[in-house]
């Protein structure tokens, strides 16, 4: 399918959001400005903003520890992500969450996730919502290499084709579960014949191309709109960061994040195919690079400036009523 | 009015909610059963019989059999709650709470809070508690008490049918999630119930009896034991106060700390094991905020800190009984300093 120059260059934007993103919450976090930890998804932004690119806010996903991309990608609010990662009031989460904890049901994001392979029940229950209901929303599940080897995985992959929900589940591997190889951990070095194991339909692509996954979620998405079940897509993605910002990465080979960024960044691809295919003007993409530049500035600015959450927060919001 | 079982009672909750309300659904491994079978659908109704028929009022949509997969059950009802369904999941025994507890307790405990205030997860857990059918350590257990030490989540406890009842229906339209406890050798036990929906608030314990001299407070199954002790006790001139709390989160602490404002004495009966229970929870409420009224040391009249045994000789020692009770009551009966 064709993407037109409006949907072309939202996905340029939201790529270059998180990619902005990404790099300024690195910055602000060894500043010390940002709490507890944080996990960054530069490098993967092709799969985010290609997967949701096919989703509506009515849609849920449910994310990882690695969430931001995804949260962004979905829709959340920038600002509002800054001012969470940052602790402070008018956050997401009200500062309550943080970074492995950011969501907004609103956009119909479910949430980054501190336990790996948290998730994918949760998506099989909204995806459940959905038929129940018969809203004809979907549910994504982004699963990373590390949760493909969870139990929960396995068990929402079944009922998911036991009861043929529109579920999709995005397996993004990014060749590391925190410090090990998925060459390792991975036991049969394929995901998604895994998951085809599972009786649903899936397929590889390669996710430094924004217009491969994109492609390859749109059959899935329509497939699951139109009744037909679940799939799962394994994205072939790499992280430009260690697991955890701050990790030393002593596991990773001397020049490969180096050669990562040259060979494989999706922001490259995407601006050489689209400039190259006359799709979208170099200016018209420089244009939206100032734009984000300045909201980030603007988001860390303003999650400088917020105030604390009040003590009294500590005890709120644990029940609706009690 | 006519008088039910909990089983009858918990269906008609369910019967009533679902006719109410079409965002309830039901889910669990063989809530109806069959699937996949000569037999076909509705050839089990539940291993607890409680949701049988369901099915042919509702159908497969809103009465879901899954696989064994207790895992998934637990977080497609949190993230079904969570996106606009009120899920009534089946965790066919407590016990099984080993294989899916993330799901419950980092996930659909903790969205409202980490979420900070957006998210309402309307889930109901319906769970089989309790020991006295040889079922041995790993169907047996009564672990309301982990479940309670949880924030985020509300915990039933019900001993009669009529409670059950309107305990169940007040959980599915609650808009926390909520583990409802039923033991498994009282499906059958009678009482008047109502024909017509009504709830119970949570957090309002049920005074069973009134007493001067001694208070009781007991769970479940150990509310009639109690109350066992408690009319021979009479009997030898000691009056009893028993309290079933219903809820043990939230906990109604006034009643039981009004109570033993009165008597100045303490049993706390809980079927569970002893360490961080029921039992010692209530125990350091009543020490910590009521200590000047007490008159004897609190009691706790409770499980071992074992496994729940096999043998039938052995369990019946595992399980508090009428006997141990009345023993703990006239021992802080007589209690003199």
């Amino acid at each position: 399918m064709q993407l037109n120059r409006e949907s072309l260059l939202k996905a340029w934007r939201d790529m270059v959001t998180i990619r902005r993103f990404e790099e300024r919450v690195q910055d602000e976090f060894s500043k010390g400005g940002i709490p507890g930890f944080v996990h960054l998804y530069a490098g993967q932004e092709a799969s985010a903003v290609g997967v949701c690119a096919n989703l509506g806010p009515r849609d849920h996903i449910a994310s990882t520890h690695r969430g931001h991309g995804h949260s962004i990608a979905k829709g959340c609010d920038v600002t509002g992500m800054m001012l969470e990662l940052f602790a402070k009031q008018g956050g997401l989460c009200a500062g309550k969450g943080g970074s492995m904890h950011i969501a907004d049901l609103d956009q119909g994001m479910l949430g980054a996730n501190g336990i790996v392979g948290g998730g994918p029940p949760l998506v099989v229950g909204a995806a459940l919502t959905a038929k129940t209901l018969q809203t004809g929303n979907v549910a994504v599940a982004f699963i990373g290499d590390g949760a493909s080897n969870q139990g929960t995985t396995f068990e929402a992959m079944n009922l998911a084709v036991v009861l043929q929900l529109p579920a999709i589940f995005i397996f993004e591997n990014n060749g590391y579960g925190e410090y090990t190889g998925a060459a390792y951990a991975v036991g049969s070095h394929d995901i998604a014949g895994r998951a085809a194991g599972f009786g649903m339909p899936a397929t590889k692509c390669d996710g430094d191309d924004f217009f491969a996954v994109n492609e390859a979620t749109r059959e899935a998405v329509e497939r699951a709109r139109a009744g037909g079940g679940p799939s799962a897509i394994e994205v072939d993605t790499c992280r430009f960061y260690g697991h955890h910002s701050g990790d030393a990465q002593l596991y990773r080979g001397k020049d490969e994040v180096r050669r990562l960024r040259e060979e494989r960044d999706c922001l490259k691809h995407f601006r050489r195919r689209v400039t190259e295919a006359g799709l979208l003007e170099i200016h018209e993409l420089d244009s939206v690079d100032a734009e984000v530049a300045s909201l980030i500035d603007q988001a860390v600015a303003a999650a400088r400036a917020a105030p604390s959450p009040d003590a009294s927060a500590l005890l709120t919001d644990v029940y609706v009523s009690y | 009015m006519t008088q039910k079982t909990i089983r009858q009672a918990l269906h008609e909750a369910l019967a009533h909610e679902m006719r109410r309300d079409p965002r309830v659904i039901v889910i669990g491994e063989d809530v109806s059963g069959g699937a996949g079978t000569a037999g076909g659908r509705d050839a089990a109704g539940g291993v607890l019989g409680v949701t049988k028929g369901l099915i042919g009022e509702f159908g497969e949509a809103r009465v879901i059999d899954t696989p064994i997969t207790e895992s998934a059950i637990m977080g497609a009802a949190a993230g079904a709650a969570v996106t606009g369904l009120r899920p009534v999941a089946e965790l066919m025994f407590s016990d099984f709470l080993g294989v899916c507890f993330d799901q419950i307790f980092n996930q659909a405990a903790k969205f409202r809070y980490m979420f900070g205030g957006k998210a309402r997860t309307p889930l109901v857990i319906r769970t089989m508690i309790g020991a006295g059918r040889s079922a041995a350590a790993q169907h047996s257990q009564s672990p309301y008490h982990i479940f309670t030490s949880v924030p985020g989540l509300k915990v039933v406890v019900p001993s009669n049918a009529y409670d059950a009842k309107g305990l169940l229906i007040q959980a599915i339209r609650d808009d926390d999630p909520v583990v409802f406890c039923e033991h498994k050798l009282m499906y059958d036990l009678k009482c008047e119930v109502p024909d017509e929906a009504y709830t119970i608030p949570f957090g309002e314990a049920n005074v069973v009896r009134d007493g001067r001299d001694v208070t009781i407070v007991a769970l479940a199954r150990m509310v009639h034991y109690a109350n066992e002790a408690a009319d021979k006790l009479a009997g030898e001139g000691i009056e009893c106060e028993l309290i079933d709390p219903r809820t043990t989160s939230p906990l109604d602490e006034d009643t039981i700390l009004d109570s033993v404002a009165r008597t100045g004495r303490l049993v706390v009966v809980d079927e569970a094991t002893p360490r961080c229970s029921m039992a010692t929870d209530i125990a350091a409420l009543v020490a910590e905020k009521a200590f000047g009224a007490l008159k004897a040391p609190i009691l706790r009249v409770t499980a071992p800190h074992t496994p729940v045994p096999f043998a039938p000789v052995l369990e019946k020692l595992y399980i508090p009984d009428p006997e141990r009770i009345a023993a703990a009551v006239r021992e802080v009966f007589g209690y003199r300093r």
